[in-house]
């Protein structure tokens, strides 16, 4: 399946502090009550965004100076919990591109992968040098660049971590697995027949 | 060299290298329910594909089902159109489907191993994080997102990297009143939220050769709280003897091959592990969560932690943080804090046992005034055999609503919700930031004993007191 290339997302962004963010305050759960995913973009964060009444609060995502951001920035182990692909699904449908983090946790990681959503892992002083400078410079171009396996702003860059497999199928646009199993089929029917006779 | 449960399926099941380098794994078992796959019906759709091998995917609903309302129409509109969703699903494209009028329809994690789905030495999953439970078996289980639950009905097949695998001893001699829930919010709060991140832990040591199915699942089931996507115990006699007989167990000649095959899967007495783990039983309190995270967990009788007690400023922070959201005080006893609502059930602590033990210690007991309490059963068969044994109405007799089976109050999808601030006493797994389904509602994860205990004091307690269990 021919899909767009991922090795380059350009963009601005912006810092969601905190360890632990977990797929339940990326996207709560009440909001999963749908059959697609279209709509979900407005509710990213919801409850961290918005008091009870609907009113926002003050949330890095509600500050005008970084709508647009396309590239989020947060702490370790980042979507943690529910397997939820609505997680991922509401952050690019809210807008983002990329998300650096100090960790990410596994499924959220696959999860992004596979909608074409690299991420970076980086270490925590850097990432909060490049949040420094985004809230001196909300408009900063920031460039995730998975080939060169680096972050670039201004004339300053630090190395990101994308493990191997992540990186070859964002970079050759094969993110999404699903033609390549589909190709598979007979040897996947061999090997149900083989370990039918073990069993 | 021996080799790990964990290599001998993982190699067993490798379909082929992808172009990425990961691996195209064979998933033996799919199990969906009505939330995380309608999107993936479809896509399948709109690829003009179909199930290919519908025998091998079993579907129920859980996650939105009401426990007190229990036919369709339900009166929340989405809740019904999705559940309308997976009816249409199951039916178009051949799929086994546990619902409501079966009989067997149940929280996924508990209806597979009750009706004999989940085997040893085979690869399982489902779009839900808490799949690791079926890893009580033997079995590689783990939670996916629903772009590979499209996968794996199209293909039977997922791709994945495979996990490096940390065994977890536990060895000793538990104490009076610590249970299985004790052992692995324990074992979360030694090794953190995302210490298991890219392992398979592998438990065992005498305590999970003691533990029965039921025990080793709530354990299985957490690993994902503790960043690991898969957890397992080898199978055992025990494993054997439990799906004897169940309706989807191998039968006759069948068993007898199958008992061989998946003794031999276990792993090898000299595997080489990646890491290694050992915990002494009797350092395992009842052990109860403070904070926003599952590893922010401390003994009954410890005190909640100050900002102080962090050893860098991250961690401040996230004490901090907790705290506010907690409405605790840092440095304070974490017992004697006032509950609103107590929570007996979910994947990790709904099952016939863990209402049974309960069961045992509040006959005669009342629920204290201003705490809302309800058990949920895991599955319909959990009910009935709950019901034969009278255990219903010896929650019902102490102040507890007994409900229909499904999630529940562990996600809060359904209207079993917190109000407010609330304060849960809960036998789930997630004590995250507006979990039960308040935005500021509160959680405190706890055995379903502590949570009988919390629910008839009205505060966070310690069962060994209410319940004169000697420690």
């Amino acid at each position: 399946m021919a899909l767009t290339k991922v090795t380059q997302i350009a963009g601005t962004a912006v810092h969601v502090p905190g360890t632990d963010i977990d797929t339940d305050r990326i996207i709560p759960a009440r909001f999963m009550k749908c059959v697609t995913f279209d709509g979900l973009g407005e509710f990213a964060f919801y409850d961290v965004r918005k008091n009870p009444d609907g009113t926002d609060k003050p949330h890095p995502l509600n500050d005008e100076r970084f709508t647009g951001a396309n590239i989020l920035l947060s702490g370790a182990n980042f979507g943690c919990g529910s397997s939820r692909e609505h997680a991922p699904q509401a952050l690019y449908r809210f807008g983002f591109r990329a998300v650096i983090a100090e960790s990410f946790a596994e499924i959220f990681f696959g999860n992004c992968t596979t909608l074409g959503i690299p991420c970076a892992v980086a270490a925590h002083n850097d990432i909060v040098a490049l949040a420094k400078e985004v809230e001196r410079n909300p408009k900063l171009e920031v460039t995730v660049d998975l080939l060169e396996g680096k972050v670039f702003f201004e004339d300053q860059e630090f190395s990101i971590i994308v493990p191997h497999t992540a990186r070859e199928a964002l970079t050759t646009g094969q993110w999404d697995p699903i033609a390549e199993l589909l190709e598979n089929k007979d040897a996947v029917d061999a090997k149900i027949r083989e370990l039918a006779v073990v069993a | 060299m021996g080799k790990t449960l964990f290599q001998k399926v993982w190699e067993s099941h490798s379909v082929a290298t992808l172009s990425n380098g990961q691996t195209q794994l064979l998933i033996d078992t799919h199990l969906i329910h009505e939330v995380t796959s309608p999107q993936a019906f479809g896509m399948l759709r709109d690829l003009g594909l179909k199930v290919a091998y519908p025998q091998r995917t079993f579907a129920t609903v859980d996650h939105i089902v009401p426990t007190d309302q229990r036919e369709e129409p339900f009166s929340d509109s989405l809740a019904d159109a999705m559940i309308k969703e997976l009816n249409r699903n199951a039916k178009e494209f051949g799929v086994t489907y546990f619902d409501l009028r079966s009989g067997k329809q149940g929280i996924v994690h508990v209806v597979g191993p009750e009706q004999g789905i989940t085997q040893p030495g085979t690869t399982i999953a489902c779009g839900d994080s808490h799949t690791a439970t079926h890893g009580a078996f033997g079995a590689i289980a783990f939670g996916i997102g629903t772009t590979q639950v499209r996968d794996i009905l199209a293909t039977q097949t997922m791709a994945l990297s495979p996990m490096k695998v940390r065994r977890i001893n536990v060895d000793g001699e538990l104490r009076p009143g610590v249970y299985s829930k004790d052992v692995i919010l324990h074992i979360i709060r030694l090794l953190g939220a995302g210490g298991g991140k890219g392992y398979a832990y592998e438990y065992g040591g005498s305590i999970f050769d003691g533990f029965t199915m039921e025990e080793r699942m709530t354990v299985c089931n957490m690993s994902i709280e503790g960043g690991a996507r898969a957890g397992y115990v080898n199978p055992d006699e025990k494993t054997f003897e439990y799906l004897k007989g169940r309706p989807y167990s191998p039968k006759g000649e069948e068993w007898d091959k199958a008992v061989a095959a998946w003794r031999a899967v276990a792993s090898d007495a000299d595997a080489v592990y990646d890491d290694v783990v050992n915990i002494r039983a009797e350092d395992v309190p009842p052990t109860v969560t403070w904070g926003v995270s599952p590893d922010q967990a401390i003994a009954v009788n410890e005190q909640v932690p100050t900002v102080e007690s962090g050893t860098n400023p991250e961690q401040r922070i996230s004490i901090q943080e907790a705290l506010e959201y907690m409405k605790l005080e840092g440095g304070a006893p974490i017992k004697g804090t006032k509950i609103d609502v107590a929570f007996v059930g979910s994947c990790t602590n709904g099952r016939l046992s863990d209402f049974r033990e309960v069961a045992r210690f509040l006959k005669g007991k009342k629920v204290a005034g201003h705490v809302k309490a309800i058990a949920v059963p895991g599955s319909q068969i959990v009910d009935v055999l709950a019901r034969q044994e009278g255990i219903d109405q010896v929650f019902t007799e102490a102040g507890f609503e007994w409900r229909g089976a499904g999630c529940s109050m562990c996600l809060a999808m359904n209207p079993d919700k917190l109000v407010g601030d609330q304060l849960c006493a809960s036998s789930s797994n997630r004590n995250f930031k507006g979990r039960q389904g308040s935005p500021t509602g509160r959680t405190i994860l706890m055995s379903p004993l502590m949570v009988a205990a919390a629910a008839v004091t009205g505060e966070v307690a310690d069962a060994r007191e209410v319940f004169s269990l000697s420690a």
